[in-house]
């Protein structure tokens, strides 16, 4: 009987300890991907890497300042596209709870989720590459434009979800017409919620390469014109990483420490905000 | 001041009840725009695969060989890759994950360590999958390699073992996060009366916890494997682009997403590039079939 007690109790401890080593196993992986980028990327960083276009293989310096430009551009188009239509689906999702049309939209949203980034990218690649005869920086915005919707519509929906409907109500006994109801008070309520949905959707689009493959497609030179290919950050690492020449991978390294380190803080940086105001995401 | 509104206001209210209509039309326009959207995709890809779905048929779904200087083209080799890799990454993330959910649903709910086990966890979720492969290849590869050697396999390093080791990495986050969520749902009353007949921890976590939380689990683990079926860059870079069927799994392969990405641009002739397209429809149904299978069970578990 006592044996058998001891017995329970050692397995008990043995599998708790057992669950605490395979979860915190999980840090070792990151923490040592970001200090070997943070060791391999930082000594490529200075000022002649920021602010020049890369040189040929075999030369020496040059730098990442097109993929740079290109992917604040892209990932701006991609956001102001985005912004206004996901906050606006989200809007009609959470007014609208029971219709027809609310329940498919609901599930599109589900859908569209769930699309592997490369189909997007083919998808675009004939609604706007093929239409147009050219690749372009303005394509691999619409591309990333999807990918955000869903993650904006969901943050939006749910922060609005949580809004108390005497609110919507004292607006509207006010006498305000529904969409100032709605824009002016509702939304504002909601803000830190909804901002914090777009820091996300940012965040995860800004690393994505997939999707640009057959759209912005990359370019050596510096281009501003959305018109034409462009170069982004991760579209640079994937082709310079798969290159055989040394030159190149210390150049993807340092791209990869700026890329990651963007993205991290935005996380960080979402985070800290919904901390503060208390947001449930 | 006050008096001008009032006086205006007949003009105004017309102004103000066109712009309420309007603005409900939008919404309304706006939420028909995501279904439009979605069948939009879905019929671009029907559409753009008729080619080769003509000329094809449904043999190129197991057909062996991907030869296209030849015009062959089969896709076993891709749908096997995909299925080893993704299954491989679950399976060696699915300890991790579950024993993060347990922690931190049940263990050590609350206090720093969990909340540092948590970011960590959500930071893993947020690094772009392209410096996942970058990293994989630079470091993970050699250190397969090495492995390889020393167990006497032909040491290539790139492959569907490494591919599914990234993988595994990036997918934890998906099914810990959930599966911490359910494990959360489970009535505190049901484990207070386990523990007061006695029970350890342990045999909590056994015959109360699993149990209740069984179908929650398995639909964290159907939507991470959604994503690892439709994961591409940080794939493509460590799995070594072969068309051939691999024959174990340190052998290097392909997997849907990762032959897209490297010969959607290369596809020179029609069939080509529609036998590619055909693959990308496959992939998506697939992962939206799995998906929605996912957040159904998840949607009945927490409404229960």
């Amino acid at each position: 009987m006592d044996v058998n007690v001891k017995y329970r109790v050692a397995k008990s401890k043995g599998m708790q300890w057992l669950i605490v080593f395979l979860a915190f196993l999980i840090t070792v992986p990151l923490i040592f991907i970001i200090l070997y980028i943070f060791r391999e990327g930082v000594t490529k960083i200075n000022w002649t890497f920021l602010t020049k276009i890369p040189k040929p293989v075999g030369e020496s310096g040059g730098g990442i300042v097109n993929a740079l430009i290109g992917s604040i551009l892209i990932v701006i188009t991609a956001a102001v596209m985005a912004i206004p239509l996901g906050i606006m689906c989200g809007i009609y999702l959470s007014e609208n709870k029971t219709s027809r049309l609310s329940y498919w939209s609901r599930l599109s949203v589900d859908v569209l989720q769930g699309v592997p980034s490369i189909v997007t990218g083919i998808v675009v690649y004939f609604w706007v590459v093929k239409p147009i005869g050219t690749f372009s920086a303005f394509s691999g915005s619409i591309a990333l434009a999807i990918m955000m919707l869903p993650i904006l519509i969901r943050s939006t929906e749910e922060t609005l979800k949580l809004i108390p409907f005497s609110l919507k109500e004292a607006g509207l006994a006010l006498g305000l017409p529904y969409h100032k109801v709605i824009l002016r008070v509702i939304l504002p309520c909601g803000i830190s919620g909804i901002l914090s949905g777009i820091m996300l959707s940012i965040a995860r689009i800004a690393g994505e390469t997939a999707p640009l493959l057959f759209t912005a497609f990359g370019n050596p030179f510096l281009s501003t014109n959305l018109g034409k290919p462009m170069q982004s950050l991760p579209l640079m690492i994937f082709n310079y990483a798969t290159s055989p020449y040394d030159d190149w991978h210390d150049m993807a390294w340092g791209a990869a420490l700026i890329l990651l380190f963007t993205v991290l803080l935005l996380n960080i940086i979402t985070k800290l905000t919904t901390k503060r105001w208390n947001v449930q995401l | 001041m006050d008096d001008i509104k009032i006086v205006r206001k007949g003009k105004n209210s017309n102004g103000q009840i066109r712009a309420e209509s309007l603005f409900k039309r939008s919404l309304v326009v706006i939420g028909a725009a995501m279904v439009i959207l979605v069948f939009g995709i879905l019929l671009t890809l029907i559409i753009e695969s008729i080619p080769s779905i003509k000329s094809l048929g449904l043999k190129y779904l197991w057909g062996k060989t991907w030869d296209p200087v030849n015009n062959v083209y089969g896709a076993a080799p891709f749908l096997l890759g995909t299925v080893l890799t993704s299954f491989l990454a679950l399976i060696i993330s699915i300890p991790f994950s579950f024993a993060i959910a347990v922690y931190l649903g049940e263990y050590n709910p609350k206090g720093w360590l969990s909340n540092f086990l948590k970011n960590t966890v959500e930071l893993i979720a947020a690094v772009p999958s392209v410096i996942y492969g970058f990293w994989g290849l630079l470091v993970l590869v050699p250190l397969v390699r090495s492995m390889e050697l020393k167990l006497g396999i032909l040491p290539y390093g790139i492959g569907i073992f490494t591919a599914s080791l990234i993988l595994a990495i990036m997918i934890i986050p998906y099914a810990a996060s959930l599966g911490r969520e359910m494990i959360r749902l489970v009535p505190s009353p049901l484990k207070e009366a386990a523990y007061s007949l006695g029970a350890t921890r342990y045999e909590v976590l056994k015959n109360v916890i699993l149990p209740y939380t069984k179908s929650g689990l398995f639909a964290g683990i159907l939507l991470s494997l959604g994503r690892a079926l439709g994961e591409t860059m940080a794939v493509t870079m460590v799995i070594g682009n072969t068309s051939l069927i691999p024959t174990n799994i340190f052998a290097p392969g392909n997997t849907m997403a990762s032959v897209i990405a490297n010969e959607f641009t290369e596809a020179d002739h029609a069939v080509y590039l529609s036998a590619l397209i055909e693959l990308g429809l496959v992939l998506f149904l697939v992962t939206v079939v799995i998906n929605m299978i996912g957040k159904r069970i998840i949607k009945r578990f927490t409404n229960e």
